[in-house]
């Protein structure tokens, strides 16, 4: 377990040093969430009602984005076939380096939504909603999109396949985030949805190591 | 202990590049593996790794202390070696001695749990001349300094098969006779080492493998 912590450290402190990804996720999120207000024009009303939905979409682009160096950086340099000689099965390492990812790019982006909520003329109330959802739903955005990167990691431009492959798979996240929304905001304040979204994010944290190390293994042939 | 390769067949893209190849290296002799580029001396070293499925054949590991018999088939054989191939590695964001302790704790094994990480990426460092460069990023390092980062990785943690793909590239000959010392010092211990390379090396207890072309077959 040790060897699983390890390497969780190490692709954090990586993420840190390189900056690069979370820098452009941050960015890109931002001016998504900018753009929208100019194209539809300021009514607050129509703005304050698709708010959520907005970040939500917005925030799943901005993850993509750097799903493509989950293992593709760890794949050009040689350090992929190493971790591979580990005594940590394929599946942790996998594990290490989804989490890794949703903590360095899928909380930062979380907690970036209610500055956005401003630009958007979001309900106060509901921003504590907005991040508890983000927060639970965001998992099973780097789990699900380690599979992705997985099965691309050798495809020329496999960033743009990244994107085909894996936002499909997104759909019952946004789905249940938003609706966990909705409902919590709603008359009776509680929500099955919320159970649902961390439903999947649980099942896509144990079923998608599983995918994405089989993928692997065939790419390292 | 023993490694042992059955019928061996390996296949590049429906191309052979080496044919029902069986050899058995005992304990404590290296195997070298020649030939001209595109033999297979690579596709060999990543069979015996267990990255590469051959098409036919099997990999085995014997008599190693403190397991049974390993063979590739199930990855075992792949946990108990060091592989060093043509890429290095290296996380040029990290610094030397980060590179190294991340590997001695990652790569660690039992018999590595009496001497503390600090211990080993230091007698790992000096081994490769390369204390004097432990707090640099690696990203600053020359191509022969980088390919003596990769190879001290042999030294952080202790296993028994040692797979190094043509591991003089970009090395001086200071650090070519380092790095000789250290496959002769693990041949000493009774570890087993497979070695492709161009040049020769002058190991103490040597075993020859001549890969050829296989040509395609319809």
């Amino acid at each position: 377990m040790s060897a699983f912590v390890d390497l969780l450290r190490r692709d954090l402190k990586l993420a840190v040093r390189q900056g690069g990804a979370l820098g452009t996720a941050l960015g890109f999120y931002m001016l998504v969430v900018t753009l929208l207000p100019l194209g539809l024009g300021a009514d607050l009303n129509l703005l304050s009602r698709i708010a959520p939905g907005v970040l939500w979409i917005a925030l799943l682009l901005a993850a993509l984005l750097s799903l493509g160096r989950v293992f593709s950086s760890d794949y050009e340099d040689g350090t992929l076939d190493i971790l591979a000689t580990g005594r940590l099965p394929m599946e942790l390492v996998v594990a290490a380096k989804a989490l890794a990812h949703w903590i360095s790019t899928g909380i930062p982006l979380a907690l970036m939504a209610p500055v956005l909520g401003l630009l958007l003329n979001l309900e106060i109330g509901a921003y504590p909603l907005l991040v508890g959802t983000m927060l639970v739903g965001t998992p099973a955005i780097s789990f699900i999109g380690a599979v992705g990167a997985a099965l691309t990691l050798r495809a020329y431009r496999g960033g743009l396949l990244i994107a085909l492959l894996v936002l499909p798979l997104y759909v019952p996240t946004l789905i249940f985030g938003m609706a966990a929304i909705n409902g919590l905001l709603g008359a009776s304040g509680t929500s099955s949805a919320f159970l649902i979204l961390a439903a999947v994010s649980l099942a896509s944290a144990v079923l998608c190591p599983l995918a994405a190390a089989a993928a692997l293994r065939l790419q390292m042939q | 202990m023993q490694l042992i390769a059955e019928n061996l067949t390996l296949e590049r893209g429906n191309r052979k590049v080496a044919n029902d190849l069986s050899f058995q290296l005992e304990g404590g002799t290296a195997l070298v593996l020649t030939g001209p580029n595109g033999a297979g001396k690579s596709t060999l070293l990543r069979a015996l790794a267990g990255y590469l499925r051959p098409a036919s054949g099997v990999v085995r590991l014997r008599g190693v202390e403190g397991a049974g018999e390993a063979d590739s088939e199930s990855g075992e054989v792949r946990e108990m070696c060091h592989f060093v191939g043509h890429l290095d590695g290296i996380k040029t964001h990290l610094t030397a001695a980060e590179n190294l302790s991340f590997w001695a704790k990652y790569l660690a094994g039992p018999a590595d749990a009496a001497t503390p990480v600090a211990v080993r990426v230091e007698d790992a460092l000096d081994r490769f001349a390369l204390a004097a460069l432990a707090e640099i990023p690696a990203g600053y390092l020359s191509a022969g300094q980088k390919r003596r980062l990769a190879l001290a990785r042999l030294a952080v943690a202790a296993r028994p098969l040692w797979l190094l793909d043509e591991p003089t590239v970009s090395l001086d000959a200071a650090s070519t006779r380092v790095l000789v010392d250290a496959i002769d010092a693990h041949l000493a211990g009774g570890g087993l080492a497979v070695i492709a390379t161009h040049i020769p090396m002058q190991l103490a207890r040597v075993e020859a493998i001549q890969l050829g072309r296989v040509e395609a077959q319809a």
